[in-house]
């Protein structure tokens, strides 16, 4: 049995809203490093989909998955490196933290 | 595979040598000829930026050359906006050579360069991408980088949280970006420009406009255009000046041209019924929010960020025009604008490693301790208002006039609307000139000379603000170039 695209589809989404939730709900920077994580995986899934299920023929998708997987650890490493920085000035990594800026 | 398609990629192989040398210079020279390493950038980026102009004046009309089996594609239009990014990134690295020679830089000064040249690698990608992977990694290339730049300062506490915000919101909007893309290719199948442009001709779905929204807002991010700028006063604050510089011209630039190049090659089928309305939106919102803010503003750089803000909401008008010409006016537009606004950050910058002043209030008097300092501010200031004998009011004629030669009744309301929004500028622009040149105050900045490569940069901002107003060829020859139809930017040959 076939299971349909759509049942792969709808969770990535989700997936998706959930990081965006994530990001804009938690304080803590890890965290919200995690969400972004969260957004950038439910993207993969969808290549992938959409790859697996429409275009079987060829694998574009698939290695723009590979592309952005090693392109989202690269973010995460320089994101991780800004946030200990940031760790070592203000003893924290509460994002209300970061206020000396603003309007 | 035939490995002579490296050649049409002679740009991009340029830039990667110099980051090449620079990186050996920045490892292998003994510490004491490390002073020198600015310079030595400085001069390998002029010598590359000459080729490069030769090149691309030698190629003429020939057509456009593609590589990887349509992946990469190069032509004289894409060579002249490289060069154009090219002259910008000289005069940013002139003007920071004081800044990397200083205490503060000792330990850091190769990486600065390096990491410069690698995002200016990514922006050439973004540029000649005609598949979304290679755009992709350019684009990523061009902001992770400059995200690392931007925490260069690592002592300054700004200088961290400024990195925070903008790796945060860079990942975000690159994930949503993604996400767009993603429906695009669900949507057609292709992930090349070519391919998404003709199955685009005939496919209208209400998910297919979710997805451009996605695809504009993640490049509209890196453009700071209005409901996506909110990481730009603080960054733009917070950086180091001469990274603030680059942020604000280079990356812009490239990021302007990179949105052309998808919206018309990608979804260039869909302008009137999709992103037209989108983007007469965004315009309106960019130039207003973007002028209203920058009036509240006392930090020169957050000032800058705001202005810089509205100036991309005018380059968007060479885009929403859709014809050769606004392509012409956009190149133009962002030529002189580097000039401008280097200008004034080269002003900022002078008085900043000086006194370590920022503030708008420190500028009160300016002109009688600082007469030549405050005349060239005075002159970045009316261009980036569009004062007539000045660069900036032609590049502003140029590109509104393209935008009316788009035709539809739209345009016109929204050239008005932009009309307007100039002459609020003028008042927030003449507030700087105001406090340079009749306030007083008791604390006024004493009179220091700026630094060589400060006054060299300062003398090509001003030559360029002055000149490239007059010297009319610098425009019809744009337009020339783009009106060969071969080159064309909006038609998929």
């Amino acid at each position: 049995m076939e299971i349909s695209a759509i049942y792969y589809l709808v969770p990535a989404l989700i997936m998706f809203c959930c990081g965006v939730y994530g990001f804009i709900t938690r304080k803590n920077m890890i965290a919200m490093l995690i969400s972004l994580e969260l957004m950038l995986n439910a993207v993969d899934m969808n290549f992938v989909i959409f790859n697996r299920y429409l275009y079987p023929d060829a694998m574009e998708g698939m290695f723009f998955t590979l592309f952005a997987i090693a392109i989202a650890a690269a973010e995460t490493a320089l994101a991780i490196a800004i946030i200990i920085n940031i760790f070592r000035a203000a003893k924290n990594i509460d994002v209300r933290s970061l206020n000396e800026m603003k309007f | 595979m035939d490995y002579s398609q490296f050649l049409a990629m002679k740009q991009e192989i340029g830039v990667l040598a110099v980051f090449l040398l620079v990186f050996l210079y920045d490892t292998f020279m003994p510490a004491r000829s490390q002073k020198a390493l600015p310079a030595f950038t400085v001069i390998l980026t002029a010598v590359f930026t000459a080729v490069g102009f030769f090149c691309c004046c030698g190629l003429g009309t020939e057509s456009s050359v593609v590589a990887f089996s349509g992946m990469y594609e190069t032509s004289p239009v894409i060579a002249a906006i490289k060069n154009i990014l090219n002259i910008g990134v000289i005069i940013v690295l002139i003007q920071s050579v004081k800044w990397a020679n200083g205490e503060e830089m000792h330990m850091r000064r190769g990486e600065f360069y390096e990491l410069l040249l690698v995002t200016l690698f990514g922006m050439y990608m973004m540029i000649s991408a005609r598949h979304f992977l290679l755009f992709l990694i350019g684009l990523e290339s061009a902001s992770l980088p400059l995200a690392a730049m931007v925490a260069l300062d690592k002592n300054r506490y700004e200088s961290r949280e400024a990195a925070a915000k903008y790796i945060l919101t860079a990942v975000f909007s690159s994930a949503v970006f993604m996400l767009g893309l993603s429906y695009v290719y669900g949507l057609t199948g292709s992930l090349y420009f070519e391919h998404i442009y003709f199955a685009l001709t005939t496919q209208r779905s209400l998910l297919l406009i979710v997805a451009i929204a996605f695809v504009m807002s993640g490049i509209g991010f890196k453009l700071s255009l209005v409901p996506f700028h909110l990481w730009t006063a603080d960054v733009y604050q917070g950086a180091p000046t001469s990274v603030t510089s680059y942020l604000s011209v280079i990356s812009k630039g490239a990021a302007a041209f990179a949105f052309m190049v998808i919206f018309a090659q990608v979804f260039g089928a869909l302008y009137s019924d999709v992103w037209e309305w989108m983007l007469y939106a965004l315009i309106i919102l960019t130039i207003t929010i973007g002028n209203l803010f920058a009036i509240r503003q006392r930090n020169m750089k957050r000032f800058l960020a705001f202005s810089s803000i509205s100036q991309a909401g005018y380059i968007m008008l060479g885009i929403i025009a859709y014809n050769t010409m606004g392509v012409a006016a956009m190149m133009y537009y962002i030529l002189v604008y580097i000039f401008s606004n280097l200008a004034a950050f080269g002003v900022i910058g002078a008085i900043e490693n000086a006194t370590g002043r920022v503030s708008m209030d420190d500028y009160n008097g300016l002109y009688k301790t600082n007469p030549r300092l405050a005349f060239c501010m005075m002159l970045a200031m009316f261009s980036l208002a569009g004062i007539p004998p000045f660069a900036g009011f032609f590049s502003k004629f140029f590109i509104f006039t393209s935008a009316i030669n788009q035709g539809s009744v739209a345009i016109y309301v929204l050239v008005l609307i932009a009309l307007i929004n100039t002459i609020i500028s003028l008042y927030y622009y003449l507030l700087v000139v105001k406090a340079m040149f009749i306030s007083e105050d008791e604390c006024v900045i004493a009179n220091f000379r700026s630094s060589c490569g400060e006054r060299l940069g300062l003398w090509i901002c001003i030559a360029g603000v002055l000149l490239l107003g007059i010297v009319s060829c610098v425009y019809s020859g744009l337009l020339d170039m783009t009106s060969v139809s071969s080159l064309n930017m909006y038609f998929i040959k």
